[in-house]
């Protein structure tokens, strides 16, 4: 069989290895040429540079700070525990990065209208925050399960002015969110800009979005150098399409000494098949538009997934983390729902900081890393966004009814 | 809009003339391949109903396409569901969950064809998604089908930068590879396209999904135009074509004309109207024939 060689495969812009790609129905195609081209203009002018700098600093909040949670650090008993926090960031989570580059080049390409998915509905109200900002009306697709299970972001996002349109097909949760914004685009392809939320979809969202958020690790890579005086030996951030991961794993991946680890959400266990643990349990496949892990059966369907944490509740990933799982320069595992509850309240205790569900699967992870690494070493944990949001399903999950949800 | 194709579009492109020649040869005793050159060389257009494999169940599916053929249906598109079908608008979004539910896959698909291959010759044509032939793997999957009896695939996901190694397993099986052009393709990406396709290539009317529309995009003339200038692979036009109307406008400029939503909507309504269901493929062939 003349399969088209993984070596030249992975030369290919858009690929990381054999992963990526650009798997979408033809009218598509155009336009993310298009995005490709004007992506790589507005990097290379310095205007755009610098209008993107400006917000990030004074419309997001830019830069966060590198916190040393030294209580933490005491309770778990080893490693030195430093927090990257972009919990503190503008609509509380890492997303606004790259929700206000890609609004921006919206503008730039003179696109008159934003469509965004969201599943937590943190990439929505990020998106909804920066089309705002500069303007553009801003219809968000999200599955009508995650509405019921986010309402407090719906009534967020619709403040900030957009319309959200509540999916129905499938299995109502993100990924036919995702699907609905494709179909959206697909038939007004011509206006419409997409601002895609995570490292994953057709090339070049995985590239831009990682664009957007490096900013996370290059800032934590100085910050560490300035009060440690040298490199973390380790970076820990939650997975699940990917972008905070790969936002701070992207300035340390040329440093070998420093060790890159995802977690993914095990849900209520990877055993009972009732997770989302896509690079951990899943298998290779073309899921919105691009070719990575995928939840899937036998026959190539996709499976329904499970997570306490909205935001890692789906059943694809970046591209680029698969590769990176393949080559072993970052390695993944996964924490269950239960294990992500009991390091949150442990984080509020210790360090009085509410994180995000999905940021409280990489600080469970922490429970074995940081004493395996033992007390000479340095941790960095992408603190991804804070917990705000999670508020009734932490309290639901404790057995308490704060009584004013739907 | 239209600019040149980035380096994604170019890539391999240099590859492509000489699979094109090595094709002629496989194909060449295609059902579908030699049903479309013999319509063009007769100067008919011919008419592709799409229903959903599955939908109902595979027995229902078995005798729908019998009707279809006795309507005059001169190819049939098969659909395969998959669980994201990112093309598809409602209509054939609710088949595909309906035929999933109903453990519709696609190994069931191929032995579904084997099954109405036992009767007919009509050219079957599958449309799906990459990750259900992915799964499967490429070269089974075109040696299975061509055993089963389907003479090509349309892979609603599957641009053409992308399709090298699901072209070459089907040249080598002697399966078609059916691409798609959008109104928003340019000259580049058409002949890019045409050098990835077999049988016939599937021109999307208009920009958006599947479904049922009022009226033929005026500018619709002018890309076949473009095509057919580009290729001498036949051209069969879908998406929104939905009355006679619409497709007798269309077989004046095009090969062909797909039928899809329509008819499964029709069937989502009345299952049991077979009779509704046959009147309409009558007179769309009626239509399609310039009659």
């Amino acid at each position: 069989m003349r399969t088209v060689s993984r070596k030249a495969r992975a030369e290919l812009p858009g690929r990381f290895g054999v992963y990526g790609g650009r798997y979408v129905p033809e009218t598509l195609i155009p336009a993310l040429e298009e995005l490709e081209t004007a992506f790589h203009e507005a990097r290379r002018d310095p205007a755009f540079t610098a209008e993107l700098q400006r917000r990030l600093r004074t419309f997001c909040g830019r830069p966060t700070p590198l916190y040393l949670a030294g209580r933490l650090t005491e309770a778990l008993g080893g490693a030195r525990i430093y927090l990257k926090r972009e919990d503190l960031l503008h609509t509380g989570a890492h997303k606004i990065n790259n929700t206000v580059g890609q609004v921006l080049l919206a503008v730039r390409m003179g696109k008159r209208r934003i469509i965004a998915e969201t599943g937590a509905g943190q990439h929505g109200v990020a998106t909804a925050a920066a089309a705002a900002a500069c303007g553009l009306p801003c219809e968000v697709y999200m599955g009508v399960d995650d509405m019921e299970r986010q309402a407090l972001n719906v009534f967020r996002m619709r403040l900030l002015g957009a319309r959200v349109i509540g999916v129905e097909g499938g299995s109502r949760t993100l990924k036919d969110a995702i699907n609905e914004a494709l179909r959206d685009w697909v038939t007004n392809v011509r206006d419409t800009f997409y601002v895609f939320g995570t490292v994953a979809g057709p090339h070049p969202y995985p590239e831009i979005v990682r664009a957007f958020q490096a900013i996370i690790g290059e800032e934590a890579r100085r910050q560490i150098v300035d009060v440690e005086g040298r490199l973390p030996d380790c970076c820990v951030a939650c997975v699940g399409g990917g972008s905070n991961a790969l936002g701070l794993f992207y300035a340390f991946r040329d440093d070998p000494a420093v060790a890159l680890v995802g977690v993914e959400a095990a849900g209520r266990g990877l055993a009972t098949g009732e997770h989302a643990a896509s690079l951990t349990a899943g298998s290779p496949g073309v899921l919105h538009g691009a070719y990575s892990y995928v939840l899937q059966d036998a026959a190539g369907q996709v499976l329904p997934t499970h997570s306490i944490s909205a935001g890692l509740d789906y059943p694809g990933v970046g591209p680029e983390h698969a590769y990176m799982k393949d080559t072993g320069r970052a390695r993944y595992v996964a924490v269950t729902d239960e294990e992500a509850l009991d390091a949150l309240h442990l984080l509020c205790r210790t360090e009085g900081i509410l994180p995000a569900l999905e940021s409280a699967h990489a600080l469970a992870h922490l429970n074995t890393l940081a004493p395996a690494l033992g007390r000479d070493k340095l941790v960095v944990v992408g603190l991804s966004g804070r917990g705000d949001k999670d508020v009734h399903t932490v309290a639901k999950a404790a057995g308490e009814d704060l009584g004013d949800r739907r | 809009m239209s600019r040149p194709r980035a380096a994604a579009g170019t890539r391999r492109s240099a590859a492509r003339p000489a699979a094109a020649r090595a094709s002629a040869a496989a194909l060449r005793d295609n059902r579908l391949v030699r049903a479309l050159a013999a319509a063009r060389m007769g100067g008919r257009r011919v008419l592709v109903p799409y229903i959903m494999a599955g939908d109902l169940d595979a027995a229902a599916t078995e005798r729908l396409v019998e009707l279809l053929v006795a309507a005059g249906a001169d190819a049939i598109e098969l659909g395969v569901p998959f669980s994201d079908p990112i093309a598809d608008g409602p209509v054939n979004q609710r088949a595909g969950f309906r035929a999933l539910a109903r453990g519709m896959t696609l190994g069931r698909a191929l032995a579904l064809v084997a099954r109405i291959r036992e009767h007919t010759g009509v050219p079957l044509v599958f449309m799906t998604y990459y990750n259900l032939l992915l799964r499967h793997g490429l070269a089974a999957f075109c040696r299975d089908a061509v055993a089963a009896g389907l003479d090509g695939v349309i892979t609603a996901d599957l641009p053409p930068e992308e399709g090298d190694a699901l072209v070459a397993e089907g040249r080598a099986a002697g399966l078609a590879t059916i691409f798609l052009l959008a109104p928003t393709s340019t000259d580049a990406r058409i002949r890019s396209v045409a050098g990835a396709s077999s049988g016939f290539i599937y021109c999307v009317s208009r920009t958006g999904v599947t479904g049922v529309r009022d009226e033929v995009p005026p500018e619709l003339a002018e890309l076949v135009g473009r095509i057919r200038a580009a290729t001498e692979t036949p051209v069969c036009v879908g998406f929104g074509i939905s009355r006679p109307s619409q497709a007798r406008e269309v077989a004046r400029y095009a090969d062909g004309v797909i039928v899809g939503s329509a008819l499964v909507g029709m069937l989502e309504e009345d299952p049991e109207d077979l009779g509704r269901v046959g009147a309409f493929v009558r007179d769309l062939k009626a239509a399609v024939s310039g009659r």
